[in-house]
């Protein structure tokens, strides 16, 4: 067991558990924040995405040692910004959503493209999903609503 | 009236995308246990003896001896026990639960059991059959010892895992003295079912309720009764709330695949056209039956697709093997059976030196045939005009002759197809018997009773709109919570592309009586039971007659690129026209196609699950690989509208028909690019190498 602190959702956190514990435990099981899912446990789903320092990584391989003084955004968080209102109704309108558990996976690796790089082509946005896993969509309606969130958000990012 | 197909927000999205749903891994109960499954090692064998360690306080084990009712998982076939009692008959079969508050804990335990099993030989091959399905029509002898031309092909599939992200999981407990049961399920009602009889309780001392489903595709339909029964029968012996949530590797290993297939078609033709056939499909249940045989069953009548051939004669076995029993998956049987005959049909025309687009359209079905077993083909079908559809905005016919230089590894293929709506035969009628209830409160708010499961295709959404349309409301004032066995009618399983057609259908019709006899300020109720069309006739017996009330139709297009060197395939683009007869929100149905053609055209060259020994070799994600964002092409996707007279607003089924077709079109698309044959899917870059190097 050690004490780690680490920023989450804008307020500073500590917690005492062992340091290889996987961070997803740790949202889930500790903190209660269940809006990251454990899809895979392996690092390649993304269905457990949380923003690290403000870019996309799976918590189900992330040790509770690696976030100590880092900043951590979970979908909890993010849901209160405006940039995911705007991600939220892009998502709703292009019919982005069928079973939903990979969605706040998505959400993230949305935001850490387009606060990389607000304007995406296709395949950028393609190459930025590919580390999340959808089985339901086909992914092209969730391509389509990134497109519409960059266009309608223009100024957010 | 306006146009039921004009899409609305879906009703569940805003809460799932800001992570606000409660999946069941999400949900917890005061004073829970965690379970975890005792696995076999081995794939067949006869146990000697199981050694647990000393449990702590707090700690238990559950298993064949704690069953109070019948050892036996409840689904179609009667041969799966909820725990062996001797046999084990594959890698990966529950033999017992450990139950107990600490995961890691349970886990060193479960490491800490010994488990002494005489292994014996396993049956790994088409040799044991363990169910065998015949039907005929005409008379194919007469049609092959008249055939101036016999041509025949065998064509193999492989397994395909459904690959849900959420994998599957229960919370169960007892309240009020009733068995309760939450989980990631298709059919609240198989469950309920399953339970009760391993359980020996009455109807009201089990419930079951549906959790938010984080994806099924079929994986969701048969296997939760596994999970369910042994939860239900350790929430007997232990009295805590349990929970049970499989991680990834041991979902993959333990839970049911689309069945791997080998069929072999042989064809009469006379002056150039086939006048008979006979097919034999073979498919792999592994060690139990359960849904096999209908599976098998889907799987045969398709065996002439979309063409019409007058002398048929159709044979298929479920085998047994040491294996994971396989099950439903999305198509059901179909898949395998249409990806042969597509192929064969193609192949045939090439054996004759004929076109094969012009071979396959000149053998097509038309409104007025009968079907594979004698049934009719009643309604219009727009196949042509769907066609011409599909190679109009794909371009087919330029790049078909273009990408015939053997250069280019190039390649495009179509494919078309039909899914029979519903349960087969007088499945619903006779076996389902689904019924349905809308009731209105005091305030005027309608609730609609159905044990219908949103999964992602959008019956929270479309069975709500159907509803108020009917009773001219907003969709606001239309309720319809997740299904509670306590509370809603058995409408039926949600399965087999019928939610929409069947359980849509009911609706509109309680709505509508409700709306006839609407008392303003009172509380009303109205159910409805399903009644088949009166035309339709079957004969499961023979398997003969209507198979399905109805049908619908698809046409994929598939382009894509091999590379000259790796053999590596890049899916470039997919087109579709798809006539299921009237979306009840187009943009959903258009998601459908997405994700159906996505998962159809990867299981003709990406998805490949093997094994060696009766173990399987891809057990996660990282080794079985399922398109990412970067695999799958855009798409363009039409629908057409050809109303059914018994569909809601004309709607028939759409789930399976986006699956069923991809595999020919991408397998027909990679044979071009190639030049060489392709029989057996998933066609990978090492399959595509053999063949060139083979010639």
């Amino acid at each position: 067991m050690a004490e780690v602190t680490f920023t989450l959702n804008g307020e500073e956190v500590t917690v005492d558990k062992p340091l290889n514990m996987r961070f997803l435990d740790v949202l889930r099981t500790t903190l209660d924040l269940t809006g990251a899912k454990e899809g895979c446990g392996e690092g390649e789903c993304g269905a457990c995405a949380v923003l690290l320092d403000g870019r996309i990584v799976d918590t189900c391989i992330l040790p509770l040692a690696s976030v100590a003084g880092r900043d951590i955004v979970t979908i909890e968080g993010y849901r209160t910004t405006e940039r995911f209102q705007v991600l939220q109704n892009a998502f709703v309108k292009e019919g982005a959503v069928q079973c939903g558990i990979c969605i706040p996976g998505m959400i993230i690796a949305a935001e850490s493209l387009l606060s990389e790089n607000p304007d995406p082509s296709d395949d950028a946005i393609r190459t930025a999903l590919s580390g999340n896993l959808c089985r339901c969509t086909g992914y092209n309606m969730i391509i389509a609503a990134i497109r519409r969130a960059a266009k309608e958000g223009e100024g957010l990012w | 009236m306006k146009n039921i197909s004009k899409s609305i927000d879906k009703v569940d999205a805003h809460e799932k995308i800001a992570g606000e749903t409660a999946y069941i891994s999400d949900i917890k109960r005061e004073d829970m246990v965690y379970a975890m499954t005792l696995r076999s090692p081995v794939a067949s064998g006869t146990i000697r003896n199981i050694t647990l360690p000393t449990l702590p306080e707090g700690y238990a084990a559950v298993g064949p001896e704690d069953i109070p009712g019948r050892n036996l998982v409840t689904m179609i076939y009667e041969d799966w026990p909820v725990f062996p009692e001797k046999r084990v008959n594959y890698i990966g079969e529950p033999l017992m639960l450990l139950l107990g508050p600490d995961k890691e804990r349970l886990a060193s335990l479960l490491d800490a059991v010994e488990v002494d099993i005489e292994e014996d030989t396993p049956v790994l091959d088409y040799s044991h059959s363990g169910v065998h399905l015949h039907y005929e029509k005409g008379d194919s002898d007469k049609a092959f010892a008249d055939a101036d031309r016999i041509i025949e092909e065998t064509y193999t599939t492989g397994y395909q895992e459904q690959a849900y992200i959420e994998p599957q999981g229960f919370v169960g407990y007892i309240e009020d003295e009733t068995y309760t049961v939450i989980g990631s399920i298709q059919c609240p009602y198989y469950v309920h079912e399953a339970v009760k009889v391993t359980l020996d309780e009455t109807d009201e001392n089990v419930r079951v309720l549906q959790a938010p489903v984080g994806g099924a595709f079929g994986g969701k339909e048969e296997f939760p009764s596994v999970m369910a029964t042994q939860l239900a029968v350790a929430l007997k012996k232990i009295k805590r709330p349990i929970k049970m949530i499989y991680e990834r590797e041991e979902d993959m290993v333990s839970t049911t695949k689309r069945h791997p297939s080998k069929t072999t078609i042989r064809a009469a033709v006379k002056d150039g056209r086939i006048t008979g056939m006979t097919s034999h499909i073979g498919i792999d249940g592994g060690a139990y039956i359960g849904l096999s045989e209908v599976v098998l069953s889907r799987g045969m009548l398709a065996a002439t697709n979309a063409y019409t051939i007058e002398h048929l004669d159709v044979d298929g076995d479920v085998y047994l093997t040491n294996t994971v029993p396989n099950g439903a998956f999305r198509g059901f049987g179909a898949p395998q059976m249409i990806y042969a005959i597509e192929m064969f049909m193609h192949h045939a025309a090439k054996e004759l030196g004929e076109d094969p687009f012009s071979f396959r359209k000149a053998h097509m079905v038309k409104q007025g045939d009968w079907t594979s077993t004698g049934g009719k083909f009643r309604d219009p079908i727009l196949l042509d005009e769907m066609i011409e559809k599909a190679a109009d905005i794909s371009d087919y016919h330029k790049k078909r002759k273009a990408y015939e230089d053997e250069n280019v590894y190039k390649g495009i293929g179509m494919s078309w197809f039909f899914h029979g709506c519903g349960f087969t035969g007088s499945g619903e009628q006779h076996i389902i018997k689904s019924r349905v209830e809308v009731e209105k409160d005091a305030q005027d708010t309608v609730y609609i009773h159905v044990a219908a499961v949103d999964m992602g295709q959008g019956p929270k959404t479309t069975l709500r709109k159907i509803v108020a349309d009917v009773l001219d409301l907003p969709i606001e004032r239309v309720i319809f919570d997740y299904p509670d066995t306590h509370r809603v009618p058995d409408s039926g399983p949600t399965v087999a592309s019928r939610t929409a057609m069947i359980v849509g259908g009911l609706l509109a019709r309680a709505a509508k009586t409700l709306k006839e006899t609407w008392r303003e300020g009172e509380a009303q109720k109205v159910e409805k039971r399903y009644q088949q069309p009166d035309y339709v006739e079957w004969d499961g017996e023979c398997m003969k007659g209507d198979a399905y009330p109805a049908y619908s139709w698809g046409v994929n297009v598939v382009e894509v690129e091999v590379d000259k060197h790796t053999y590596e395939i890049d899916v470039k683009d997919v087109y579709s026209v798809y006539d299921l007869g009237k979306a009840i929100d187009e943009r959903i149905v258009l998601g459908q196609a997405d994700g159906g053609q996505a998962q159809g055209v990867a299981y003709g060259y990406l998805e490949v699950m093997s094994r060696e020994n009766g173990r399987l070799k891809q057990t996660n994600m990282t080794d079985y690989i399922i398109p990412t964002a970067m695999d799958m092409p855009k798409t363009d996707n039409h629908l057409i509208d050809n109303p059914y007279p018994y569909g809601p607003y004309g709607a028939k089924g759409g789930g399976e028909l986006t699956l069923v077709g991809g595999a020919p079109a991408v397998a027909q698309a990679i044979e071009q690019a190639v030049g060489r044959r392709v029989r057996d899917i998933p066609a990978t870059p090492e399959y595509l190498m053999e063949l060139i190097h083979n010639g």
